[in-house]
This record gives C-alpha cells, sequence and structure tokens, in this order.
C-alpha cells in the first residue's frame, strides 16, 4: 500500500467518526441541493444545455493544439505575454522569473487551484515574497497552514467559531459569530494588501481561443482587484480549458454557476484581454499568461477517459458525493477532490499511488448524474480500478480467482464446495469481525449474509 | 525542444486516436456549439421591453440589487439626491459618459472624475461609484460593465456602493444577445482589456455557507433605468 493509501485510509477511519464534521457537511449540501434545485428548474432545458455544452467541450478538446494556438496569437497581438509551462517545475520557474525581474515583492492571489497543483506559495513564501490569498475561503485556510477542504467551498468544514479563534490569534481581533463581522474583519485586512501589491496572481475559468481572452468567475470581486491594481498580473491556467468561442460563454457562465453555488449567475464573470491598453485609465502594465499541462496530455493521451479534461471545475460532484460527505475533503490528501478528484490524480499523479481513491466509491452514479458537462465519472472510476490492477496484478487474488473458476466450471466440485461452506458457517460465527477472520475486511463492519438452509441446486432436485 | 513544442507535440500524438463523441450526440451530425444552442436552454426572459423590465427588476430584487425604473433625467437626479442624503456621501467617484457627469453634477454631488491620472487610495475613499454600464440584462438581472465604458477597471469594485445608470436602450433580455452586442460594438480587434458581468453587489457564502453582502467588491448595487432618453 502506497503512503497516500495508509494516510488515507486513517483518515477516513478518524473522519467518518467525527459525527460534528458529518452534519456540518451535511447541513452545507443540503444548503446546495436547496438553491441549486430552483436554478436548474429555470433552465428551459437543463439536459439540452448538458448535451450542448458536453458536445462544445469534447469539440473543443478534439482540436485542442489549434486552439491553444489560436488563443495565443489573439492574446498575443493585444500585448499578452503567453508561456507555456510543460510541468509544476516549469511553471514555478516562469513565475519566479517574472516577480523577480519585476522587481515584485508583494503578491495578492485570487483563487487559483493550478497553484496548489504546482505548490507555488510554499516556494513564494521560501524565496521572501510576501503573499496574501484573497478569496475569503481560501484566506482562512492560508491562516490556518492548510489546503483548500473543498476546491470550490475551502473553507465549509469550519465552523464560524473556529474562524473567530482563527482571526484571534492571527489578526488580533475581538471575538464574534457574526459572519458578516467576520468577512468584515478580512475585507479591511486585504483591502491594504490590494493596494499596495506589486503583482496579482489570477486563475481562469475558460480560455476564448476566438478571442484571446480568459475568463474568471467569481462571488466576492476579488479577482476582479487582484486585476485592476497591481502593476504585474499573472495568470495560471490549465490547457484543458479552452472554448472555442466567446459566445460560448452564454451557455457556460449560468451552467457554471447553477452547478457550484445554485446562483443563475455568478457575481462577477470577467473577461480579459491584455494588459491595460492604451486610453484605459488602470490595469496591469504586464499580463502574463501560463498555459499549464502539468500530466494533462497524459490524461488526453486516454481516449477512454479523455473527457475528464471537459470539467470545469463546478465541485457538483463532490456536493452529492456520499464518500466526500463522510471522508471531508482533506482526506483525499489532492488538490482536486471527490469524484472528478478520483477519476483525474491518478492520471496527474500515478496511478498505483493513488488506485485507493477510485476504489473508495460506491459507484452510485450520482457524479456523473449531476455533472453539468456529462463526464461519465463512475465508470472512469471503475477504468482507473481496472487499470490500477492490469498494472499492478495482486498474485494472491489472481490464484484465488483461478481456483474460483476451476471449482465454478466443474458441477461436482462446486457442489462440494458449497457443501464445505456450509459447514464451515458456523465455525465461522466464532471468529467472526475479529483478528482471526480470514475475511476481516468485509466484516469487520458489515454481517456476512447467513447461508440458506439447502442450497439452490438441493431445492430444484427436491421439488422436481 | 521548447515547452511549446513539447506540450503541442504531446496534444497531436494524444489525439491521433479519436475519442467517441459524447453520450447521447446524434451519429454523425457536426457537434453542438453551446453558442447556438444557448437561448433555446437557458431560463426564459421574456418577448418585449415592458417584460424585460419586469423580468430585471424581478432578478435584481432576488440578488438583493437596488433597482428604480425612472421617466426622465430629471427623475434619475431626484433618486440620487435621495440616496445621497440619506447614506450621506461625501466622497463620489463618477466615469463613463458625459451624461453620468452631468446627471451627477446635477444632483449636486461633489464629483470626481476617473481618469488616466486617478490616485487608487482617493478612489478607495470615496463612498460610491456612479458609472454608466454597455448593457443591462434582463436574464439573468446583470450589468455589463468594461474598462472603456465605466472608467477602467477598479472603479465598479472599489468603492462601497455601485450605482450605474442606464438608459431604456441599454437593456438586452439575455446573455446570447450581450454577446451579440458585444461583438457588434467591439469589433474584431477593438475589445477594451477588461468586459464583466456584474449580477449582483459582491458576495460571500464561505462562512458556514452564510450568504454576506460585501465581501471585497460593493456591498450595494443600484441601477437607475432611465426611460426618456431616446433608445
Amino acid at each position: 500500500m502506497s503512503a497516500h493509501a495508509e494516510q488515507f485510509r486513517s483518515d477516513l477511519r478518524r473522519m467518518t467518526a467525527d459525527l460534528r464534521h458529518r452534519a456540518r457537511i451535511q447541513e452545507a449540501m443540503r444548503k446546495y441541493r436547496a438553491a441549486r434545485a430552483p436554478a436548474q428548474a429555470a433552465f428551459r432545458s437543463w439536459e439540452e444545455a448538458r448535451q450542448a455544452a458536453a458536445e462544445t467541450k469534447w469539440a473543443a478538446i478534439r482540436s485542442l493544439d489549434r486552439h491553444l494556438e489560436e488563443f495565443e496569437r489573439n492574446a498575443t497581438a493585444r500585448g499578452t505575454r503567453v508561456h507555456w509551462a510543460a510541468n509544476g517545475e516549469r511553471a514555478r520557474e516562469i513565475i519566479v522569473d517574472i516577480l523577480s525581474r519585476n522587481r515584485v515583492r508583494r503578491i495578492v492571489k485570487s483563487k487559483v487551484m493550478t497553484s496548489e497543483e504546482i505548490h507555488l506559495n510554499q516556494l513564494l513564501e521560501r524565496l521572501g515574497y510576501q503573499v496574501a490569498e484573497t478569496d475569503l475561503g481560501e484566506y482562512i485556510q492560508q491562516l490556518q497552514g492548510a489546503a483548500p477542504y473543498h476546491f470550490v467551498f475551502p473553507c465549509m468544514h469550519l465552523s464560524r467559531e473556529e474562524i473567530s479563534d482563527l482571526f484571534m490569534n492571527h489578526l488580533g481581533t475581538a471575538a464574534t459569530n457574526d459572519p458578516e463581522a467576520l468577512t468584515a474583519i478580512a475585507r479591511r485586512v486585504l483591502r491594504r494588501k490590494y493596494l499596495e501589491a506589486d503583482a496579482g496572481i489570477t486563475g481562469a475559468n475558460f480560455i476564448v481561443a476566438e478571442t484571446g481572452m480568459i475568463s474568471i468567475t467569481e462571488n466576492e470581486g476579488n479577482a476582479r482587484l487582484c486585476a485592476a491594481l497591481p502593476r504585474i498580473m499573472i495568470t495560471v491556467v490549465g490547457i484543458e480549458k479552452v472554448l472555442p468561442r466567446l459566445a460560448d460563454l452564454a451557455l457556460f457562465l449560468p451552467m457554471l454557476a447553477t452547478a457550484a453555488t445554485g446562483q443563475p449567475l455568478t457575481a462577477y464573470n470577467t473577461l480579459y484581454s491584455g494588459p491595460r491598453q492604451p486610453g484605459e485609465c488602470d490595469g496591469p502594465e504586464q499580463w502574463h499568461v501560463i498555459l499549464l499541462d502539468n500530466h494533462r496530455t497524459k490524461l488526453l493521451a486516454d481516449p477512454e477517459q479523455r473527457d475528464a479534461l471537459h470539467c470545469i471545475r463546478c465541485g457538483a460532484c463532490l456536493n452529492v458525493c456520499p464518500v466526500f460527505q463522510h471522508a471531508g475533503g482533506h482526506a483525499y490528501g489532492t488538490t482536486y477532490q471527490g469524484p472528478v478528484g478520483s477519476v483525474i490524480t491518478p492520471h496527474l499523479r500515478g496511478l498505483q499511488d493513488w488506485r485507493h481513491l477510485p476504489a473508495a466509491s460506491s459507484l452510485c452514479g450520482a457524479c456523473t448524474e449531476t455533472c453539468p458537462v456529462k463526464i461519465d465519472l463512475h465508470h472512469h472510476l471503475l477504468q482507473n480500478r481496472r487499470n490500477a490492477v492490469r498494472d499492478r496484478p495482486a498474485p494472491l487474488e489472481q490464484l484465488f480467482w483461478k481456483l474460483f473458476a476451476g471449482v465454478i466450471r466443474r458441477p461436482a466440485l462446486y457442489a462440494a464446495a458449497v457443501r464445505l461452506l456450509r459447514l464451515l458457517a458456523p465455525a465461522h460465527r466464532i471468529v467472526n469481525g475479529t483478528r482471526a477472520d480470514p475475511l476481516r475486511a468485509w466484516t469487520e463492519f458489515r454481517n456476512l449474509p447467513e447461508p440458506a438452509p439447502e442450497s439452490f441446486r438441493d431445492y430444484w432436485r427436491s421439488r422436481k | 525542444m521548447s515547452d511549446r513544442e513539447t506540450i503541442l507535440s504531446a496534444i497531436r500524438r494524444a489525439l491521433e486516436i479519436p475519442s467517441p463523441p459524447p453520450h447521447g450526440a446524434v451519429p454523425g451530425a457536426p457537434p453542438r456549439e453551446a453558442a447556438a444552442d444557448a437561448s433555446r436552454c437557458l431560463p426564459a426572459s421574456g418577448d418585449s421591453m415592458e417584460e424585460w423590465i419586469e423580468r430585471f427588476a424581478t432578478n435584481a430584487a432576488s440578488l438583493h440589487a437596488n433597482f428604480h425604473a425612472v421617466q426622465s433625467d430629471s427623475g434619475c437626479v431626484q433618486i440620487l439626491a435621495d440616496i445621497a442624503r440619506s447614506e450621506g456621501w461625501r466622497r463620489v467617484a463618477a466615469a463613463g459618459d458625459p451624461w453620468i457627469c452631468r446627471l451627477a453634477t446635477a444632483a449636486g454631488l461633489p464629483v470626481t472624475g476617473v481618469d488616466r491620472t486617478y490616485c487608487r487610495h482617493d478612489l478607495e475613499a470615496c463612498d460610491v461609484a456612479i458609472t454608466g454600464c454597455d448593457a443591462l440584462i434582463a436574464q439573468p438581472g446583470s450589468v455589463l460593465v468594461t474598462s472603456r465604458s465605466t472608467g477602467g477597471r477598479a472603479v465598479s469594485v472599489l468603492p462601497p456602493h455601485h450605482v450605474v445608470l442606464a438608459r431604456r436602450g441599454q437593456l438586452v433580455p439575455d446573455l446570447p444577445a450581450a454577446f451579440a452586442l458585444l461583438h457588434r460594438t467591439c469589433g474584431a480587434a477593438n475589445w477594451p482589456s477588461m468586459i464583466s458581468f456584474v449580477t449582483g453587489p459582491s458576495r460571500t457564502a464561505d462562512i458556514e455557507r452564510i450568504l454576506v453582502l460585501g465581501a471585497h467588491g460593493p456591498a450595494k448595487l443600484t441601477i437607475l433605468l432611465v426611460s426618456g432618453n431616446g433608445e
């Protein structure tokens, strides 16, 4: 078992026993469902919208190379510097180079999941930069010294009391249980940081090939400020985020909002095309866009699971996942949690090290059903399991199945085996669920069904 | 080999093996385009100007934005003066075409223009930003602003109250119409560097999923739609 798998297993034991955590997550999910249902119902046809979105992304990915070149051409024409980074190390080099050449010291960041992916903050802080996360949830997680719990709701696992304590300890503010007061504290602290920052780092929700723009979706206005005030702007975005046409956003923006938070539209959906242009009164002098691969092309090379690159990171699959609700976001140990994380992480970070994630699934299919771009998530979980076993078979399991096949193909042997098992059943009852039980993986938490008083074959024979 | 070449050749190699179209696609038909299908799928927006205004008003209310439809410039000036008095505005930033500044001045407000030399600390100290817009979008109740029409990137997010003045002809039914408008007015190479769909005031629900307005941007958004000035 990999170290990640062992960690996952011990986190699961701890989290599934934490009933307060579970109640908090279930309450948050209840609110999510209550908001999403009417927003989705307002669509004239949500199913048609999903179909159109899925086919648009499919066509976008099918010509990914051409769309990226088109984006580069159009963005460059507007004075944007487009960089390509094959992996996290290259992306970090490019960012540090931009920062040092421009004598940047203070950095504000809006939500950038790709920067979690390439562990940017740790590096920048080690190099002496002052880095402030500005999304409220991300800021709280930064003060906590913890990774985001959920890639859309970064601190959904914390209570207001815990957040108040955190602010008291780090900012010296008075205790308060009022979410409005807590938000105001963060607003005040971060306002200063926007005004003083030399560089803003943002993520992106979409790359628009047709016009060389990137699109950022947010509710708080922090990305707007990060892109308005500092003199340098850096955007780090995964290569899979392309849309062919600007007007595709007319469908994708409301779908993203509906699936992510149950809003008809997120408060700020902003398109950027270039740094400050002639005649404009503010905006950054330089804008750098870093197109990040970081193993996405590996996922692209698997035609069976290629549609996982359609993901628009709405987080809906986490919000409906029974495993996520019990395990919690941190147990995954990944940048992207939940079903989509369990599908893509084995591709991004190594199948054998992360094969435990697709195994932790009930295969209920709720993720596939809720996905706005129709990614076949629960089948991809199965495919990851299959691939993991194919690449590294388990000899004992193979031997077992070989024996099983041998027995089940020979009626006499099968009948004998059934009789033997029936005889062994009372003996098993003595060790049931204990460490001596060879079936403990199952019986520790579940009951083994009692064998029927007679086998079906015996029953059939006696009725004839 | 540069990273650019590495990535592009990895993509081309990967795409040599095609992947099947999404489940539910019509075999042989060209893939659907979100841009073309959006109007059919999105929530309905109404068929006439009156319905759009009604829709915008309903949506604004549920977004916690304030919306007033007024008959004339003087009605608009009156409302501005009323809000200014009740909120005690002392510093007012105004940006957009001359019409905006004219109305703000007529309301007796101490207006600071936002131009190429504005100081961000002064702007931050303003009580309100009064701006124009590129469009109002009935469904879902958004205001379309750009770095060109509204005096840059910061003015619509830095002060705690954003007041938008719009003319009746600027109301469009839905997002597809708004994108068509952008294509028409900005053309191929004339894009403002920032285009933002503002849908309600700044908000967060990061703490226990409880809605709080005014996370980092304005806590208040007021939209005044003036009918008198032509289409």
